[in-house]
């Protein structure tokens, strides 16, 4: 009976291991390939990338990962992959491009599971929700709902994914800043 | 303030049963009657705030350091059911007046989406120890809340006149959905 | 045993949705588009029907007692292999289930046609009522996430037919529930006709 039992682990075991060997490397692909899309989205014009880095977040012990981009060897910007615990539906990933001066060129949506038809609009491609950070710089644009007595206008009906979404670029600024040591 | 915020959302806002659509077999099947349900939601919130407490520490101790991230899903499961038999055969030595009330609807848990969903969303939204078991024990509460009510509303709808096509699971799903739009206002709360 | 009957059973009068009122969850859950609910619905054919070879494959050796762990255990390698797949190869359509796809583990349909079938019949027979089964299971997830994405958002797997917002209630929580109440109305009028 255990033998059994433990045969058909050990075939399924096997199997599965299998199969995730086969699938690694096509996942990792496709990961590193929306990442790369997404850095070219939010810091366009760059030609050449930096290794990616880890920095501290403030107030939470995940890190976010910086990739500096280059053009003619001279930096460019800053491409921050940040995120908030908080969404509607939890976790949201957000790809956030800053440049030298600290301004917000574009933000991408990389990872979100909020409602569709509401919190979904902080991806770029549903509405523009995400265009009003573009040219900011978050010293003079505060980032919170107007809501809570900030600039930002929430996607209607849906302010705990708005407030999500900037809680991830203030977070994203504070750890550039920290890092940038304040913006040249 | 952080904790009040997940355990308000995971009540009220983002209902476990009426928003995320987990454990809807439960809600349909043991909702015809407030005791029962009551009984469903004991037995859910001792099982599902035990078992996200063991597959997180299985999976921040054992898979993550290991790169068996993959196993995820299977040793969950496992784990689950395992925990639900143990629970069972322990009650049963210990506490036969908790098993008499609750034995019946332990077997019913392994399959209870909403445990094992749970499990898995603690670790995929990166909740510590502490985050994890408030965020169980609030998801774990709403879903009692949520089958309380809903099987309030059934005992209600015993003796009305319904329409022929809709008796039986069609118009408990419509009062449902009704129930879900009424926890729709509860997202102004936060 | 006729194959054919066998196979069309699932479809409609043995409808694992409407008529078993099995898999509640993800019925509910993904079909905010028709894609989704496609998607979905062949994630869940795929373990069923592998799942169902597997346990009439292996139906002499499991006893009784160990029978449950055994099937959990078939089954929630099949759902890894399918969400590596789908992770791999499909990832949009990977992300928008998301934590629905782990959770087939849990999906009644899955265990209950190990239970009520697989391991009584044979190999030949098991694989067909997998395949009906998850195809009745996807045509239903289809249907849904069709009609769901006509209302709420003006479109249909994808292809969007007129401008604005929609009715925005039908891709929410509660209009799931409503239209899988109405559809199960609609099948059981049908069957209870014939």
């Amino acid at each position: 009976m255990i033998i059994v039992l433990g045969l058909i682990t050990a075939i399924m075991g096997v199997l599965l291991g299998y199969v995730y060997n086969v699938t690694k490397d096509p996942i990792a692909a496709v990961q590193k390939e929306k990442i790369n899309k997404a850095i070219q989205e939010v810091v366009p014009g760059f030609d050449s990338l930096s290794e990616s880095y880890r920095v501290a977040a403030l107030n939470d012990p995940d890190s976010l990962t910086f990739f500096d981009c280059y053009k003619n060897g001279e930096w460019m910007g800053t491409a921050v992959e940040t995120f908030d615990k908080n969404g509607f539906s939890g976790l949201i990933k957000i790809m956030v491009g800053f440049n030298t001066n600290g301004d917000i060129i574009k933000t991408a949506t990389l990872k979100h599971s909020e409602t569709p038809g509401l919190g979904e609009k902080m991806d770029n491609k549903k509405s523009d929700f995400s265009a009003q950070f573009s040219g900011k710089n978050p010293d003079t644009f505060k980032l919170t709902v107007k809501k809570d007595g900030g600039e930002v206008d929430a996607i209607t009906a849906a302010t705990i994914s708005s407030r999500a979404y900037c809680r991830s670029l203030d977070r994203a600024y504070q750890a550039f800043k920290a890092q940038k040591g304040g913006v040249q | 303030m952080e904790y009040v915020l997940i355990i308000i959302t995971a009540i009220f806002v983002n209902n476990i049963v009426l928003a995320q659509f987990l454990g809807i077999c439960p809600f349909l099947g043991v909702s015809k009657k407030v005791e029962t349900a009551l009984g469903m939601g004991a037995a859910v919130i001792f099982v599902m705030v035990l078992a996200t407490t063991v597959t997180w520490l299985v999976q921040t101790y054992i898979l993550g350091p290991l790169g068996l991230d993959f196993l995820r899903t299977l040793a969950f499961i496992l784990i689950i059911a395992g925990l639900v038999q143990m629970v069972e055969i322990i009650l049963k030595k210990i506490a036969p007046a908790l098993y008499q009330a609750l034995g019946i609807f332990l077997p019913l848990i392994t399959t209870n989406c909403a445990v094992l969903g749970i499990a898995l969303l603690t670790i995929q939204n990166g909740y510590d120890l502490g985050k994890s078991v408030v965020f169980a024990t609030a998801t774990a509460i709403g879903f009692t809340f949520a089958l309380v009510l809903f099987a309030g509303i059934r005992e209600q709808m015993e003796t009305s006149d319904i329409p022929e096509g809709l008796k039986g699971t069609p118009i408990a799903l419509i009062t449902a959905g009704l129930l879900a739009m009424a926890f729709m206002g509860f997202s102004g709360l936060v | 045993m006729n194959q054919w009957k066998n196979f069309t059973k699932g479809l409609i009068k043995e409808n694992p949705i409407l008529v078993l009122v099995l898999g509640t969850c993800p019925t509910l859950a993904v079909t905010t588009s028709a894609v989704n609910g496609l998607g979905m619905g062949l994630a869940t054919t795929f373990v069923l029907v592998m799942s169902n070879i597997f346990i009439s494959l292996l139906k002499n050796l499991i006893s009784d007692n160990i029978r449950i762990p055994a099937y959990i255990v078939i089954i929630a390698a099949f759902v890894t292999i399918i969400d590596l797949v789908m992770q791999a190869y499909l990832p949009d359509i990977h992300e928008s289930l998301g934590i629905f796809i782990p959770l087939i583990v849990v999906n009644c349909i899955v265990l209950g046609r190990a239970e009520a079938f697989a391991n009584k019949n044979n190999v030949l027979s098991s694989t067909v009522d997998g395949l009906g089964m998850g195809l009745g299971f996807a045509l239903a997830l289809t249907v849904m996430g069709s009609i769901r994405e006509i209302l709420g958002s003006l479109s249909i797997f994808g292809y969007k037919f007129a401008e604005g917002d929609g009715i925005l209630i039908f891709v929410l929580a509660p209009g799931a529930f409503i239209v899988f109440g109405f559809l199960m109305a609609i099948a059981q009028k049908l069957i209870k006709k014939k």
